[in-house]
């Protein structure tokens, strides 16, 4: 009977994958048994210790207190929290400026298609690492010195050392009621006790009036430099330019597919129903665009993440330029560094599919 | 007349659109008149150093001067007919797949690419046939960015197919294992695969071997490339009916019969188009390997900016580089368009 089980289909199935897995455990074993020869002849201590030595080095820019007396964990997560920063700003960016190129991409007007048309040809065409490369070595480096600023009022000024915006100074009573304000617009039980009108008004008021709370203070140049107000590094803004307007042209395909994929009737009902072109766009068409631009777009934003590592090229302190390059040229520990970094990477490749994928059911159509 | 109607119709149907169309068509031309006048019109063209730029145009002249570093990197002046015979016989051996109707089998076309690879490398390289070594280190430019994607590419295309098969087979153990593989380098930027290859990858192999530079990369450019294959062929996958594998079976056929006869010829037709966007994808991609000390075609550019002696022609470089990525790019988007209009590609 045993023989029976060696020539039955099952019988192959089971040898196969015995087989398959023995010869991943057998290249593993040998791998890390090899590893830890290496790290054994070489001295290095394996484990996650390091991560509370001191750092030694500086970093330029940080969301969070640290200076060159910090840990490395400390320095991680001022890697880690710069990556945020630069994606969550460039995937709003990407999303408004794809979505308009994309839709002037269909528009009626033949000039204003054309052009669309050639934004998404020549941006998506070329390496994203040349197109930062463009911003920061040829334009934002070779910006006048500060003196020579080029200017918008006397709030907004761009020079070699960056791009200086008025700051905002912030206090509990802002945030409290921001966050209020949000509540009230996108919380549905709200919005259906007081109306979508008195939602969205008290929204309004209520950040009109967050804003008069906040200290505002104004870049002013004393001596060689800017002080006071809001600074973005060069590094922060060329790697943002670059990122946000490479996968504007992604999402403005994404976004077109999506329109085109409407059935041509829904538009003709719309119009024939004497709606403005605003509300055929903006109340028949995207909302069903929506369910087929979702997925796709997703990829372009866990793309926008990844391509942010791209920020080592340029030295911006992300998290592969801090920890994968400057930490672990101190330390060493090639292993244990970027196998951190890699799962900081899939943990958000993960959270954000996550997300998307509620948001997906969220917009599905409910079946009647 | 019918022009007129054209016009009329695609560029003033309206005032709302006339008055936008004439702004934008003041912003083209205010925009396009500065560019093609420095590119072009006062821009310098000839001569052999920084003095023969002294008009407000691009300097032409760094590229031109360059232009054989920007090629073929540090290789011996000597020996690179050998580089362009290289390229010759593997474009030769892509090119057959083009011709239509010309009905190559699997077996001949992998042949005919394995062939030129081979000889490629030995071409390259050297140490046989009486060809003299030429170092990895001294490979560069537009060379190396061609080596890589197309040896990254050629090897990521079995593994790719084998995934996609894995991921879809009945065998619950090889489907796991294909599902993490695939997800984990698609999860992960390529920066850190490269960072991977050149420092973590010594630590593995046994002695802690020092390996080649270009070959490490290589390496986790070609896994890399896998896991995005094994997604585009898992999609033709798909799209073959049921009925074929059913009629398949019916005949008696085994499952490496069934694949290779029937569902593969129809799945990898239906994802020509995908498989070009990522070749097109991963020769721009290559461009990350200057990150770790390999000189590419962008590399090379970007090290020949910082000669003291060309200093502040970054732009004239960028564009170069940006006009050669993009004429390449888009031809084989063009060319990949044109074989899925044509049908087959020249495989049954």
């Amino acid at each position: 009977m045993s023989d029976g089980l060696w020539r039955s289909k099952a019988g192959h199935a089971v040898l196969w994958q015995v087989a398959t897995v023995g010869l991943v455990v057998a290249l593993g074993y040998v791998m890390v048994s090899n590893m830890l020869d290496n790290l054994a002849s070489r001295g290095i201590a394996s484990g996650f210790d390091f991560m509370s030595s001191t750092a030694g080095f500086g970093i330029a820019t940080s969301l969070i207190d640290y200076d060159e007396s910090s840990s490395i964990g400390r320095a991680f997560l001022v890697g880690l929290l710069n990556t945020l920063m630069v994606s969550a700003i460039g995937i709003v960016l990407a999303t408004i400026l794809g979505t308009a190129i994309g839709i002037a991409r269909l528009s009626s007007n033949w000039l204003l298609a054309r052009i669309a048309g050639a934004y998404v040809e020549v941006l998506r065409n070329i390496p994203l690492l040349l197109q930062i490369f463009f911003w920061y070595f040829a334009v934002l480096r070779t910006l006048p010195s500060p003196r020579g600023s080029h200017a918008v009022g006397n709030a907004v000024f761009l020079n070699n050392r960056g791009l200086y915006l008025p700051g905002m100074e912030t206090g509990p009573a802002f945030w409290t009621m921001v966050a209020v304000a949000v509540l009230l617009v996108t919380l549905p039980v709200v919005r259906r006790r007081l109306g979508g009108i008195i939602a969205w008004g008290g929204g309004a008021a209520l950040i009109f009036a967050a804003c008069l709370t906040v200290k505002w203070s104004l870049p002013v140049l004393t001596g060689f430099n800017f002080r006071g107000g809001m600074v973005l590094s060069p590094e922060f803004v060329s790697l943002l330019v670059a990122l946000s307007t490479y996968t504007a042209a992604f999402v403005a395909e994404i976004v077109r597919a999506g329109i085109q994929a409407v059935p041509r009737g829904q538009v003709e009902a719309a119009r024939s129903l004497g709606l403005s072109p605003r509300d055929v766009m903006g109340k028949v068409v995207l909302p069903q665009a929506l369910r087929v631009i979702v997925p796709p777009l997703t990829n372009q934003y866990l793309n926008l993440t990844k391509n942010s590592s791209l920020a080592a090229a340029i030295a911006y302190p992300d998290l592969v330029s801090v920890f994968a390059g400057t930490a672990l040229s101190i330390t060493g520990q090639a292993v244990e560094m970027i196998a951190l970094v890699m799962a900081v990477y899939l943990a958000i490749s993960l959270s954000i599919a996550l997300g998307m994928n509620l948001y997906n059911r969220a917009i599905a159509l409910k079946g009647g | 007349m019918a022009a007129a109607v054209w016009i009329r119709r695609h560029l003033f149907p309206s005032w709302g659109n006339a008055f936008l169309t004439i702004a934008l068509g003041a912003a083209v031309v205010a925009a396009a008149f500065p560019m093609l006048d420095w590119a072009f019109v006062s821009a310098d063209w000839s001569g052999t150093s920084r003095a023969d730029c002294r008009s407000d145009g691009a300097c032409w002249v760094f590229v031109a001067s360059r232009m054989d570093q920007f090629l073929f990197g540090f290789y011996p002046e000597a020996e690179r007919w050998r580089v362009v015979l290289a390229v010759a016989l593997n474009f030769g051996a892509v090119a057959l797949l083009f011709v239509p109707g010309f009905a190559l089998r699997y077996t001949a076309a992998s042949a005919g690419i394995l062939t030129a690879l081979l000889a490629g490398w030995l071409l390259l390289h050297g140490g046989a046939l009486g060809l003299s070594v030429v170092e990895t280190r001294q490979w560069g430019g537009m060379m190396l960015t061609l080596v890589i994607t197309v040896g990254g590419l050629f090897a990521a295309f079995p593994l790719g197919l084998l995934l996609a098969l894995g991921r879809r087979s009945s065998m619950p153990a090889i489907r796991a294992l294909c599902i993490l593989f695939i997800e984990f380098w698609r999860g992960v930027p390529l920066i850190t695969v490269l960072f991977m290859a050149s420092v973590m990858l010594p630590f593995f192999l046994p002695g802690g071997a020092d390996i080649d530079k270009l070959l490490a990369a290589m390496i986790g450019v070609a896994l890399f490339a896998a896991a995005y294959l094994a997604e585009v062929v898992r999609g033709g996958l798909q799209a073959v009916p049921r009925g074929q594998y059913e009629a398949a079976a019916a005949l008696g056929l085994g499952y490496r019969e069934t694949m290779v006869r029937v569902v593969l010829p129809q799945a990898l037709r239906h994802v020509i188009p995908g498989l070009a966007n990522t070749a097109i994808a991963l020769f721009k991609d290559t461009t990350l390997v200057l990150i770790i000390g390999l000189f590419d075609f962008l590399g090379i550019i970007q090290a020949a900016l910082t000669d003291t002696e060309w200093l502040g022609f970054a732009l004239e470089g960028y564009v170069f580089a940006a006009a050669v990525y993009w004429v390449l790019c888009f031809a084989m988007s063009r060319a990949s368009r044109a074989v899925e209009g044509q049908g087959v590609g020249g495989i049954s």
